[in-house]
């Protein structure tokens, strides 16, 4: 490791323009002639559209034009996709209805868009979007799972019976039930995990640019996966064809998740830049954010887990309803099966799993993949059932989990997954140590002669990132590959520019992916530069979700820096009249091994551009790219503990200690991982006690639109966190890394709540466990 | 936003003139500018007062205290005159909102408008105060009237407020999470002839109330202990989203004995 390689605390090179003010956002984008967009959009949950009279706002000052959802469908712009398909246990494709980008004759959410309209200025497209008269008949609504799945709910799309999207099973039912037959103990429990809303700090926006001359469309926009836009977008929603559209996605103020989805506005603003003939704008306000970007989480379960009369866990059962919103978006079917059901084994050896799905439509948002997209859900219901266990047997939660720990890998789930590598107890130990677990009844007497109740709640958790191979997605229904690619560019003076599939929103690319170069290459991390965003610029990349930039984004580097280095190696092995085998690379030279003899890497490089004197059959230049498809998904896993105190006369919980001890395998820089860990926890910690999304039962109408009723997590009601690393190197890629953006937020829920169970002693509470529920779970 | 005209007048005089049906006061404009951005108000003037000379500042005279309306929260919050005479409302003053809500916010924006959930009503109400306006002066018990309305009539402005210290006084919030204004609020004043005043916001249904059970139980023992035996009727409370009537029943006591124990 250099101070600049693998492994170094380097500081984020692209801080400077952040903290400065300098970033350059959509909303920075200004071309000639640009004009304003806002959407006009359903004031109601359910309704049928019965007429759009724009006549009056098509006449106010500045309007150039108002579109509706018939223009859109004259001009043959597509549905928008959902990009997995599951088919039902029965074996039947899921039940898909149609999601229009305009709606044209029923508005199935609050905030559903209905036309758009262009203008000179933002206020007057504003002005104008509230003269649009739409003629609307109410339809009744339903926005809980279960109660839409009920005999006489609203009925959503004609395609799907019972608002039904798929009834969907993975695992053994039958070999499970015997088993749980069998058991000698079962631990039953009704789990919720709440519906959140993703608060990126930077809204949604797009500009959709037409140039005639040239028949080619640009779109800038707030995305995670530029390049999986353009096909979507040329692909199935005929907006352009794909040699005819260049998407950007500059800087990007967040994404976790809620920007890999591909959303009516940037669809309808590039298709309005062509209806209209100028640039078109549409920058999203915090109330759209709230009401549009698709939500998360929402699952209602009930688990059964079944142990023998040695506390083994023999068998598990997991019957979910999951609530996808009122349109399903690009991974919502995923994020509910095959992101969810398939982690139910956590870090035990359960011989048996049955998880059953239902996927249901509900007048709300869409719910979509959101940072840990399934993997929260299935750790929250594995680790609430896990010490809820350890309460009813009589038994240590410590000692409970670490009977029944996988130690033998490659360990084969009944779900699918196959565990590469871990060391369960390794994480187990540092996190123990750390938080002092041996102490703790000390410290709950010591609460409690200040009138506080303390508790202590962990969590254990493995996911799987990297969401590839390819091939597996594939055969589980996924309509793309999930590789990675990356182009190396030396320069002619020898510096390096990388063009990356991957996209950074704050993951600090621009850092971690030069590191790899630097601890190659031996440069200094000022030469390095990475390219990401544009089409125009960068090959086809997959983009930035599921932890995947650094096992699958960052190893296609490294196969690219390979076949550099092989290239670089041999005409240093020319110049140096050596064997190439003999040639080493190192703070910036090559060097022949044993010797005193080297070449510059800026000379090797400047004589691949002049080419005066190549090796016999090489071509000129230096510049080599790379598809990386992994072998394996990859499985970070860890265990957090996090410890409370509750103050009995308000409900309020403070979290105390927060220890989070992570295998994240082999680690670039440790800094950004650490703040990678620091964000997810927030979040985590966010969805256990503060983060609470409601919307009227009758109107639909969402109640926490704003932050006056949506709570996010704040510096101080947060402590210092304790991180530890224990690594075991992944073994199915080059650079042995496992991935590290999600873990925060899949495996901090359960710790907190199983934390202010045990200090109120009562397990009946659910998420966002606020000051006023955990006061009324004390009056019970 | 819709657009609007925006006025600084230089005096109160020139302030009430400006004033019409169609003109709103902006004295800080921390709810009033939000609303108007959601386009929920629509003023087709704003008169701003935090320009006004004579509407600013905070005198101690003895006991006596004076802030004018358009003393920011921050103001309050630091002064040292106050804080000698009147530390509890120097307190109330610094859990309102965050930092950019307190060095713009105003005392007498927040109370003019009468938020059920802002924290000065309760700290006036408290105290006994006097609120003074362009056209009289009013006691707090009659200002505030209910949810978002006061005594004020059309076009009427607060110019400051009055009160004579209190021997002590405390201010204990339990914050909504998400908005940080009270769920409940709950201020303390044992005034200088022993009588005792409990001011209760962020609960009422009504808004702002006094609580005369725990104030005649403090009169006679000014201790936490003397709330135990009072009773807040959850009937008479708001229930929302985030604390049910009962939660802020029990809210209201718990938040008056830690007042009571904060009362300097």
């Amino acid at each position: 490791m250099g101070v600049e390689g693998i492994g170094a605390r380097v500081t984020r090179k692209e801080d400077k323009r952040f903290i400065t003010g300098k970033g350059r956002y959509t909303d920075d984008m200004v071309v000639p002639g640009m004009k304003f967009a806002h959407f006009v959009r359903s004031p109601h949950a359910h309704a049928k559209i019965g007429g759009i009279d724009a006549s009056q706002a098509e006449s106010m000052p500045g309007v150039i034009a108002v579109l509706n959802g018939k223009q859109l469908a004259e001009d043959g712009i597509g549905n928008i996709i959902c990009g997995w398909m599951i088919h039902s246990k029965d074996g039947s494709p899921m039940n898909m209805g149609a999601w229009r980008p305009l709606a044209e004759e029923v508005v199935r959410y609050v905030g559903d868009a209905v036309a758009i309209v262009v203008a000179d200025s933002k206020a007057q497209a504003r002005d104008a979007a509230e003269a649009v008269m739409v003629d609307y008949e109410v339809l009744p609504a339903v926005t809980e799972a279960a109660a839409a799945l009920e005999e006489g709910a609203p009925q959503i799309h004609p395609e799907a019976k019972d608002n039904l999207i798929f009834d969907w099973g993975l695992g053994d039912e039958a070999a499970t039930d015997a088993a749980l037959a069998e058991a000698a103990h079962i631990v039953e429990l009704d789990i919720v995990n709440n519906r959140l809303i993703p608060n990126a700090i930077e809204p949604r926006a797009a500009l959709g640019v037409y140039d005639e001359a040239e028949d080619h469309y640009t779109c800038y926009t707030t995305s995670q996966n530029p390049h999986v836009a353009r096909l979507v977008m040329s692909a199935f929603y005929n907006v352009a064809p794909e040699n005819k559209l260049r998407v950007i996605a500059p800087d990007v103020g967040g994404g976790f998740g809620s920007k890999i989805y591909i959303y009516p506005e940037e669809i309808v603003c590039l298709w309005a830049a062509r209806r209209t003939g100028v640039p078109v704008k549409w920058v999203g306000d915090r109330t759209e954010a709230f009401l549009t970007d698709a939500h998360a989480r929402d699952h209602v379960s009930t688990v059964r887990m079944g142990f023998d009369g040695d506390h083994n866990i023999i068998a598990l059962k997991v019957d979910t309803i999951a609530n996808i919103g009122a349109y399903m978006s690009l991974f919502s079917s995923a994020t509910p099966t095959y992101l969810y059901a398939t982690l139910l084994s956590g870090q035990y050896r359960i011989p048996n799993i049955y998880g059953n799905v239902r996927a249901v439509y509900t007048n709300t948002a869409p719910v979509d993949a959101y940072r840990g997209a399934g993997r929260p859900e299935a750790t929250y219901v594995l680790e609430r059932a896990m010490t809820t266990a350890a309460r009813e047997l009589g038994v240590d939660q410590v000692e409970l989990r670490r009977k029944n720990f996988i130690r033998e890998f490659p360990y084969q789930t009944p779900v699918i997954m196959n565990y590469d590598t871990g060391n369960f107890d390794a994480i187990l130990d540092a996190a123990l140590e750390a938080i002092d677990y041996d102490n703790f009844p000390a410290r709950r007497s010591e609460s409690e002669a200040r009138g506080k109740k303390r508790g202590i709640g962990m969590s254990c958790y493995i996911e799987a990132c990297g969401i590839a191979p390819s091939q597996a997605v594939g055969s589980l229904g996924a309509g793309v590959g999930l590789w990675e690619s990356a182009e190396v560019r030396v320069n002619a003076v020898g510096t390096v520019e990388i063009l990356t599939g991957s996209h950074s929103h704050g993951q600090g690319h621009e850092t971690t992916f030069a590191q790899v170069v630097c601890d190659r290459l031996g440069l200094p991390i000022e030469q390095v530069s990475i390219i990401h965003g544009d089409t125009d610029k960068v090959q086809m990349g997959m983009g930035t979700y599921g932890s995947r930039s650094g096992p699958v984004g960052m190893n296609a580097i490294a196969k690219a820096l390979d076949k550099v280095e092989v290239k670089a190696k041999r005409l240093a092995a020319h110049l140096l009249e050596a064997d190439e085998s003999d040639i080493e690379i190192s703070d910036g030279e090559l060097k022949v091994k044993g010797t005193d003899k080297s070449v510059p890497w800026f000379q090797m490089a400047l004589a691949a551009y002049t080419a005066h004197n190549l090796p016999e059959g090489m071509e000129p230049g230096l510049k080599e790219g790379a598809f990386y498809d992994p072998q394996n998904f990859t499985f970070p896993s860890g265990c957090y503990i996090c410890e409370v105190e509750v103050d009995p006369e308000t409900g309020m919980t403070e979290i105390v200690d927060f220890v989070a001890a992570d295998d994240f395998g082999n680690i670039v820089n440790p800094m950004i991982v650490e703040g990678q860990v620091h964000g997810g926890l927030a979040q985590g910690i966010g969805q256990a006690l503060a983060e609470g999304t409601h919307y009227d039962p009758e109107t639909g109408q969402l109640i926490t639109a704003s932050y006056m009723d949506y709570q996010m997590p704040r510096a101080q009601d947060l402590p210092a966190f304790k991180i530890k690393h224990e690594t075991t190197a992944c073994p199915s890629n080059p650079l042995g890394l496992k991935g590290c953006g999600e873990a925060g937020a899949i495996g901090s829920p359960p710790a907190v709540i199983n934390a202010i169970t045990d200090a109120i002693g009562n397990n009946d509470l659910t998420m966002p466990a606020t000051p006023a529920k955990v006061w009324k779970a004390m009056q019970n | 936003m819709y657009a609007t005209t925006y006025h600084r007048p230089k005096s109160i005089e020139e302030a009430g003139q400006l004033a019409s049906e169609e003109a709103m006061y902006l004295s800080g404009g921390q709810t009033l500018l939000p609303t108007m951005k959601q386009r929920l108000a629509a003023p087709e003037s704003l008169i701003d007062l935090r320009h006004i000379d004579e509407l600013k500042g905070i005198s101690v005279e003895g006991r006596k205290v004076r802030i004018g309306a358009a003393t920011t929260h921050f103001e309050v919050a630091s002064s040292d005159a106050l804080a000698k005479v009147c530390p509890g409302l120097c307190h109330l003053a610094s859990l309102v909102g965050d930092p950019a809500v307190r060095h713009m916010g105003t005392i007498g924006g927040s109370i003019a408008n009468n938020d059920p959930a802002a924290d000065y009503p309760a700290g006036l109400l408290g105290l006994g105060a006097t609120i003074i306006t362009n056209q009289r002066s009013l006691s707090a018990d009659a200002f505030f009237t209910g949810l978002f309305e006061t005594a004020l009539e059309e076009g009427e402005l607060v110019t400051a407020v009055e009160f004579e210290a209190p021997e002590k006084a405390g201010y204990a919030k339990f914050r909504n999470p998400a908005s940080r204004y009270a769920i409940t609020g709950v201020f303390v004043a044992r005034l200088g002839d022993g009588s005792v005043r409990v001011a209760v916001t962020g609960s009422g249904a009504d808004g702002v109330f006094r609580h005369s059970g725990m104030e005649e139980a403090l009169a006679g023992n000014f201790a936490a202990e003397a709330i135990d035996g009072t009773t807040v009727d959850a009937g008479a409370l708001m229930s929302d989203l985030h604390a049910s009537a009962e939660y802020r029943a029990n809210l209201v006591k718990v938040m008056a004995k830690r007042a009571v124990q904060d009362a300097r």
